[in-house]
């Protein structure tokens, strides 16, 4: 790649090739000088960098049907298929809240990696079944998605989620870096520019939350706006230490089409985790809301609390996300 | 006056200029101290400094816009400053020229001939690029992601260039890798991003002379030559590390007994950097006329071993200027003209070499990065000075100068060593025993001396959450975390919180619980008891322990305990303060008022006063980590 200047025996033709050298090389160090000068300029910051910044732009879109008003259906039954099938039909039918051509996410709770019958996660059988009612519906995609707190492969493929999902049709959405965007909540005391699923979200028009009802010993009970928890990136323990506050701020991120709560069984003890049968109480009821608040009061019914036990709830309905009197949206007690 | 002698006080002069930085970059408020001395200069000067910073934050900062004289002036005249100005390149000008005497002209001109190994540094310069260019790949190609027709319109540029300047062959591969390998960028924008695979580090403070030798002389030079006098300071100054930075220096000085400028003609990136950068330069060193004897003594005094009698690598001439005086026949000379024997103007790298040194650069980094201490493994003994940036955007920034380590009046600010990631080497952490006391709390001396504001020029205001950082708070550098094990009130039952007392954040991040604990083997038998003096059954304690007034009685009184402090005591008689009525008392407790510390994480700002003044002295029984630092909100412990 050297570049050789050869010698020039004849003295009289040097004259003539250095002045030809000497302007080409003046002319390309004066275009280096202008480039280097010309760079600094436009790249020049006397300040530094500053703070980092304290918000974000980025929001999740409303997904809530205000047509479709406020309602709540309590099923009661064995079958969690059939249940599922019951609440929706009770709270307007599927057609309702899914067109033609929505694209379904589905937020399950696949927050541990234990086999379905321990009820620490959404069961794969209702969810197959929601998976199946959405693209009945005319539903152009399903995709389900959580970002678990166990290792999130073995979560969704121990948990029977993962095969429910692919064997129904719908698809799965695994919680890569990539997806996480920071956002800012308007009104929330802790989610600010703060990771969050967004990625997950991407042309998705409709959201339905699925989660189970669980025991919980730090908040008291783990349902549809605890199960948000789960959309939330970074070193989200941290919000352990005021973890009511946190679920409001939840509740505010989020507004889900409906939320479903299967209480088929209900895990009253050692929870969120459980680890055994005998955490788990037979309570046959599955709740459809379109109001997660009050989906939330009426679950926790089954765990033997009211509102009052649970702060989260209180203070969720304070920042307007819903209802905890769920008898007065006129629940409708069906039996499948 | 001969341009040799000019030459060598241009030398003195600014050596003298770097070693006068050093010794002012002191804290103090005399004249000779810190108070508006430039220390940075040399640092500013640096074009690679301002080079690499470009690379890896795409802004020049602040001071950093001085390498542009430096740029413009190599541009004009070559690579002055390397023979001139480099206070590196002086020493080893000197130390060179002291291992060549004795040494016959004949072997001079042979230690001083060009040798292919002076390739070297070009590589280690494109090494060390390319180590800080990787975010700017991943951000060229985000940019691709983002609007494919960026990449296609880059790519016509580039081709438009391509046919109009590349006249040669050459020209023309050169400027088709380079094409290549941008359309392989932008093609994996379309698909996917590579903000996760290739990252930036900048590291060419490692090698880049400037900072090695301000390193060098700050950490180890100053502090060992001082400790005769404690001039620069009133405690002697410690710094870790320091066995590998003084090696490295003395390694790069005392190469020069063997050939000449070493470090310069083989190692220095900076000195490549000018070898480019002085490729068009107007003025070069080169031969008049033709005619030459071949005797080749323009070599035997020559610096930068670059044959200025034959074809002069330009690329390698430090304009030492000695060539000028050497020859007897006057036939070389500093002139608009290229010489008249012919040049090499390129440095003779090939594709090859180049692809290896530049591709080693890129993967260098994320090869670092796969073991995730940028991630979940991050270290927490890694604590950074007040105002330091997150961590990637700060190791994009640093360049190991560690001039904060030498404006620091508490000496807690220290080189880092590698265990924290071998990219952190030299970095500043804070070490809060190696110092006089912790992190002072009216303190903003290291970020307003960092050249690139990899910490940040924070005021007053900002570091201590005052005014409009009310809000915000106080800038937390980790938190102090009490080992209860070692503790003395914790684990020992002695009275003590020397840490509560120096915690000098108001109020206090260090707090106390009270209480009264009784001592071991206390429970005595009282024979009876006069005034406010207790006779002890049996004399089994020992005499003057408890008088210290930590020390209690505690007893019952009939309707209830009581507890009274004891005044004195002997063998088997204890004197308590006046006020109690001991008729009757047949058993005691001695006791002891503990106050045990607990941290307060909302106020710890973890400045390590604590840690530098508990008196655990060995491994400290509070000690500060990471945790809670405010740059870093995945590290934060609390809520806010």
């Amino acid at each position: 790649m050297s570049k050789k200047i050869p010698k020039i025996p004849e003295e009289a033709a040097r004259a003539g090739m250095d002045r030809r050298d000497f302007i080409i090389r003046s002319v390309k160090a004066g275009a280096a000088l202008a480039a280097a000068g010309g760079l600094g300029y436009f790249l020049y910051d006397p300040a530094g960098p500053g703070p980092a910044p304290e918000t974000s732009s980025l929001a999740l879109p409303d997904f809530s049907i205000p047509e479709a008003g406020k309602k709540i259906a309590i099923v009661t039954g064995p079958d969690r298929a059939k249940s599922v099938n019951s609440g929706l039909k009770a709270v307007g039918g599927i057609e309702t809240f899914i067109k033609k051509g929505d694209r379904v996410l589905i937020k399950v709770n696949a927050a541990f990696a234990t086999p379905p019958a321990l009820c620490a996660t959404t069961h794969p059988e209702i969810l197959s079944e929601l998976v199946r009612l959405c693209l009945a519906a005319g539903a152009a995609s399903v995709a389900v998605t959580d970002n678990p707190i166990n290792n999130p492969e073995s979560c969704f493929e121990l948990s029977g989620i993962g095969e429910a999902a692919r064997s129904s049709g719908a698809s799965l959405i695994l919680p890569k870096d990539s997806l996480f965007s920071n956002l800012t909540v308007p009104g929330a005391n802790f989610i600010r520019n703060w990771p969050v699923l967004l990625g997950a979200f991407q042309g998705v028009t409709k959201l339905i939350g699925l989660s189970p009802i669980k025991d919980h010993h730090r908040s008291g009970a783990s349902m549809s706006m605890k199960n948000w928890y789960g959309l939330i990136g970074g070193r989200r323990n941290i919000f352990h230490q005021d973890i009511h506050t946190f679920i409001r701020d939840l509740a505010l991120m989020v507004k889900p089409t409906l939320v479903i709560l299967d209480g088929t069984f209900t895990m009253i003890s050692n929870g969120p985790t459980g680890g055994s049968i005998s955490d788990l109480k037979k309570t046959d009821t599955v709740i459809v809301s379109t109001d997660q608040v009050a989906a939330d009061a009426a679950g926790a019914v089954l765990l033997g609390k009211v509102p009052a036990d649970l702060p989260f709830l209180v203070k969720a309905e304070q920042a307007g996300a819903g209802t905890t009197d769920f008898g007065s949206l006129n629940p409708v007690r069906v039996t499948a | 006056m001969k341009i040799t002698i000019i030459r060598r006080i241009s030398q003195v002069f600014f050596f003298a200029l770097f070693v006068w930085f050093c010794i002012a970059a002191t804290f103090g408020q005399a004249m000779w101290q810190l108070r508006g001395w430039p220390v940075n200069w040399f640092l500013q000067l640096d074009p690679l400094v301002a080079l690499a910073n470009l690379i890896t934050t795409r802004s020049l900062y602040s001071g950093l816009a001085w390498a542009l004289a430096t740029i413009g002036l190599t541009i004009v005249l070559g690579r002055f400053f390397c023979g001139w100005v480099c206070p590196f390149g002086s020493i080893h000008h000197f130390v060179g020229y002291m291992g060549s005497r004795g040494r016959k002209a004949s072997e001079r001109i042979d230690v001083n001939r060009y040798r292919r190994a002076q390739k070297i540094k070009y590589y280690i310069l494109f090494g060390l690029l390319f180590a800080a260019a990787g975010g700017l790949i991943a951000y060229f190609c985000e940019l691709s992601g983002l609007n494919p027709v960026l990449p296609v319109i880059f790519f016509l540029a580039v081709a438009a260039i391509a046919s109009l300047s590349a006249k040669s062959v050459q020209g023309a591969t050169k400027i088709s890798t380079a094409m290549i390998a941008l359309a392989g960028v932008s093609a994996v924008g379309l698909f996917g991003r590579l903000d996760g695979v290739v990252a930036a580090s900048l590291q060419t403070g490692l090698l880049d002379p400037i900072p090695l030798v301000y390193r060098s002389f700050n950490l180890v030079l100053l502090p060992l030559s001082d400790s005769a006098f404690h001039f620069t300071s009133t405690v002697q100054r410690h710094y870790g590390a320091t066995w590998l930075i003084g090696s490295i220096f003395a390694a790069a000085v005392l190469l020069n007994l063997y050939i000449p400028r070493f470090y310069c003609r083989f190692v220095c990136p900076l000195g490549a950097l000018y070898g480019i950068l002085g490729r068009y330069a107007i003025w070069r060193v080169g031969r008049k006329s033709g005619k030459c004897s071949g005797c080749r003594l323009c070599d035997s005094r020559c610096e930068g071993a670059c044959e200025p009698g034959e074809q002069i690598r330009v690329h390698e001439c430090v304009l030492c200027m000695n060539c000028l005086h050497t020859c007897k026949d006057d036939l070389v000379g500093y002139h608009t003209f290229r010489s008249a024997s012919g040049e090499v103007t390129d440095p003779d790298l090939s594709r090859r070499g180049f692809l290896v040194a530049s591709l080693s650069g890129i993967a260098a980094v994320p090869l670092i990065r796969i073991d995730g201490k940028l991630d979940r493994n991050w270290e927490s003994t890694l604590i950074r000075p007040p105002g330091s940036l997150a961590e990637p955007e700060f190791l994009n920034r640093c360049i190991k100068c560690d001039q904060c380590a030498r404006v620091c009046p508490t000496n807690v600010i220290q080189p880092d060593e590698w265990n924290s990631g071998i990219e952190s080497l030299w970095t500043p952490t804070l070490n809060f025993r190696t110092g006089s006391s912790g992190c002072q709390m009216n303190c903003v001396a290291c970020g307003h001396i960092c050249p690139t504001a990899a910490i940040r020029p924070i005021s007053l205001e900002e570091k201590l959450g005052r005014g409009p950082f009310e809000k915000v708070g106080p800038i937390r550098i980790g938190t102090a975390f009490i080992d209860r094990g070692r503790c003395l009130p914790w684990a020992m039952d002695k009275p003590c919180i020397v840490c509560q007392e120096t915690c000098p954040v108001s109020p206090k991040a260090i707090f106390v619980k009270e209480s009264f604990v009784t001592v071991r083997g206390g429970s005595i038998d009282v024979a009876g008891a006069k005034g406010a003096v207790i006779e002890l059954a049996r004399p089994t304690i020992q005499a003057d322990r408890f008088g210290t007034g930590d020390f209690f009685v505690l007893f019952d009184s009939g309707s209830s305990k009581m507890r009274k402090r004891i005044v004195s005591n002997t063998e088997g008689a204890i004197t308590i303060e006046h006020g109690a009525d001991l008729s009757g008392v047949k058993n005691i407790e001695l006791q002891v008022r503990l106050q045990s510390p607990q941290v307060d994480p909302e106020r710890c700002t973890g400045c390590g006063i604590c840690e530098h003044e508990c008196p655990v002295s060995g491994l400290k029984a509070v000690r500060v980590s990471a945790e809670g630092e405010s740059r870093h909100r995945k590290h934060s412990l609390l809520l806010k």
